[in-house]
């Protein structure tokens, strides 16, 4: 075992912080946001999109026994580029009487949302544009940006259809972010990290992928049918269902406007599979590696010491202001930017021992509450291991993509008000159950740090209550799934008022 | 991590920059021709009776206000989720009190019959 002995008080002074800020804005950092955002942004991304496109035309005429695109270049391969020209030549029209600017903000706006979400995305090792200490939190608030989008178009266009599509958008939106916001919380309980560079290295060197477990099973499912229906993907297409109100809110966009919102679409459909990846497969890291963080180590991430097991020693009464003790969690910042968890071992006086089974460079604070220090000596060759982890990420991204797509090639569009209930009486009430479910595996596997048995425990304790929990979710709804008229459906909550739960809130 | 936030702002004006791009080519290259019939509303050939811009039903503020209810839950969960490490037992307790409550006010809403879609 090897010891390093952080920096204490004395050292850690406001000076040394201020040099550090300036140390670490300098020119690499600024040639490495170039890089994210003239290559990445402006070029990478597009393109993957593009032929996202392309494979969805090629997938769904597979699916409907066509051919699909084969004219433009070999296999149509140039087809997003003749589309490209065709949107750019074509008029784009504004009715009378509609708000131009906002009808030209509001495309605008669903890529700008889009983007936002995939700049906290961790690609590889040190490959995330940023690494945000509240990453989740941030990727949320930026991707509800689309509803706001959504209705603008649908407003502006002064059209009744569009409107009505935007009413719906608006509702839909609104309803599935709960779930889909909830349904992220068993993450953010086991890593104890709203980082999403932390918590892909959670799962890599630690506890191995969340949606190894009951609770991670259904908040996974929970979080992909929930951005399902905020990208107004298939079977949630309301807002823009062709068979009801032409084309929804974007019925009056033409021309490249349609373009951006077509763009905006599927980089969203993307950024959903690279959050969903990143936050229940385990990013870029392979199915069982968490579980063998050593070997991994040395596989992967070469440590720059030859002990597999590093014991930090921070200095309690210094550094942190609440006293940590036992079980207790601290962020680290690395010499790649990124930030770790890990827990405290134990205390010997006034000093916390960490243990990390990954090489550590450090150093760090409870909570980012002070700005990471320390320059340590840097050897490993995480370059390498990018070889590998960008590979896989991105295999995971466009099987759940495909995945998507085979979704909208099987399941017909659900009906407005059957969207409604499955949101808030079926999604809800399972996220929330499942928060629970998360308590009961983070105490039986994550803070005793069980092993093989703990976690089989762990399983068939978990796994009976989240059957349970969806047995008795999908039995309290059992009628709202049946196809018979929505008025006469006797629920528990049935409007004639006959059931007891609506008897005993009638006179309130 | 404040320098972070920089790249989020620099972000945001190429994002504004790649989306804003091919709309400047559209409006150099693309024709634009008015007429009467064709910046008329779409509305498969007939003309629109009435404004455009409908009220909203009463249905969508409902749940606008669920909304805002569990997402107000929502901004309490995520901080008490990453500390949870940190709190132990007193903390889940507090959490399920307060889990429990809104509980209450999601029976009561469906009970009431406003998770009805009409």
């Amino acid at each position: 075992m090897a010891h390093f002995d952080l920096l204490t008080k004395n050292d850690f002074t406001p000076i040394l912080a201020q040099r550090m800020f300036y140390e670490q804005v300098d020119t690499v950092l600024w040639i490495r946001w170039g890089l994210y955002l003239f290559a990445g942004f402006f070029a990478v991304f597009p393109l993957i999109v593009a032929y996202i496109v392309l494979a969805e035309r090629k997938i769904a005429a597979r699916f409907q026994d066509r051919i699909g695109p084969n004219r433009v270049g070999p296999f149509g391969l140039l087809q997003p580029f003749a589309d490209f020209i065709k949107l750019i030549i074509k008029e784009s029209i504004v009715p009378k009487g509609a708000n131009s600017f906002v009808h030209i903000l509001a495309p605008i706006l669903t890529l700008i949302s889009a983007f936002l979400v995939l700049a906290v995305i961790p690609f590889g090792i040190g490959l995330a544009p940023v690494d945000l200490p509240s990453g989740l939190l941030y990727m949320v608030s930026v991707s509800s940006i689309a509803a706001l989008s959504i209705f603008l178009a649908g407003w502006s266009s002064r059209n009744k259809y569009s409107l009505l599509g935007a009413m719906r958008g608006v509702a839909q939106l609104v309803s599935y972010e709960i779930p889909q916001v909830m349904s992220i919380l068993p993450v953010i309980l086991w890593s104890g990290s709203l980082s999403l560079v932390s918590i892909v290295q959670t799962q890599q060197y630690d506890q191995g992928w969340f949606l190894f477990s009951p609770p991670g099973i259904l908040g996974f499912l929970l979080l992909l049918i929930s951005s399902i229906a905020e990208v107004n993907r298939a079977p949630f297409d309301l807002p823009e269902a062709e068979s009801e109100i032409i084309a929804g809110f974007h019925t009056e966009y033409s021309g490249m406007r349609f373009g951006l919102f077509f763009l905006g679409e599927y980089l969203n459909v993307f950024a959903i599979c690279c959050l969903s990846t990143t936050l229940f497969l385990g990013g870029g890291s392979l199915p069982l590696q968490g579980y063998f963080a050593d070997e991994a180590d040395h596989m992967l991430v070469a440590p720059f010491d030859a002990s597999k097991q590093s014991v930090l020693k921070l200095n309690a009464h210094h550094e942190f202001p609440e006293n940590p003790s036992t079980g207790f969690r601290i962020n680290i910042t690395n010499i790649v930017g990124e930030t770790q968890a890990f827990q405290v071992s134990h205390r010997v006086g006034n000093d916390l021992v960490l243990m990390a089974n990954r090489p550590v460079e450090f150093k760090a604070d409870a909570y980012s509450r002070v700005s990471a220090a320390a320059r340590p000596s840097y050897a490993a060759p995480w370059h390498l291991s990018n070889l590998i982890m960008i590979p896989v990420f991105l295999g995971k991204v466009f099987f759940l993509v495909f995945v998507i797509f085979w979704i909208r090639a099987t399941l017909p569009r659900v009906r407005v008000d059957r969207l409604m209930s499955f949101a808030w009486k079926t999604m809800v009430p399972l996220a929330i159950a499942n928060i629970f479910v998360a308590t009961i595996w983070f105490e039986m596997v994550i803070r005793p740090v069980g092993g093989f048995s703990a976690r089989l425990l762990a399983w068939l304790v978990t796994g009976l209550l989240t059957a349970g929990a969806v047995a008795l979710v999908f039995r309290i709804n059992r009628n709202s799934y049946q196809a018979n008229d929505p008025e006469r459906r006797p629920t528990l909550i049935s409007r004639s008022g006959d059931s007891l739960l609506a008897a005993t809130t009638r006179g309130l | 991590m404040v320098y972070n936030y920089i790249f989020i702002g620099l972000l945001l004006l190429v994002a504004t920059a790649f989306a804003a791009g091919p709309l400047v080519l559209v409006a150099l290259l693309a024709p634009k021709r008015k007429s009467k019939n064709k910046n008329e509303f779409y509305e498969c050939g007939v003309i629109t009776v009435g404004e455009s811009w409908v009220r909203f039903r009463m249905q969508y503020y409902l749940y606008a206000i669920l909304f805002v209810l569990f997402d107000i839950e929502t901004v309490f969960l995520y901080p008490w989720a990453v500390s949870y490490g940190g709190l132990g037992f007193f903390a889940l307790v507090e959490m399920v009190i307060f889990i429990v409550m809104l509980l209450i006010g999601l029976a009561y809403a469906w009970a009431r019959g406003a998770l009805r879609w009409q």
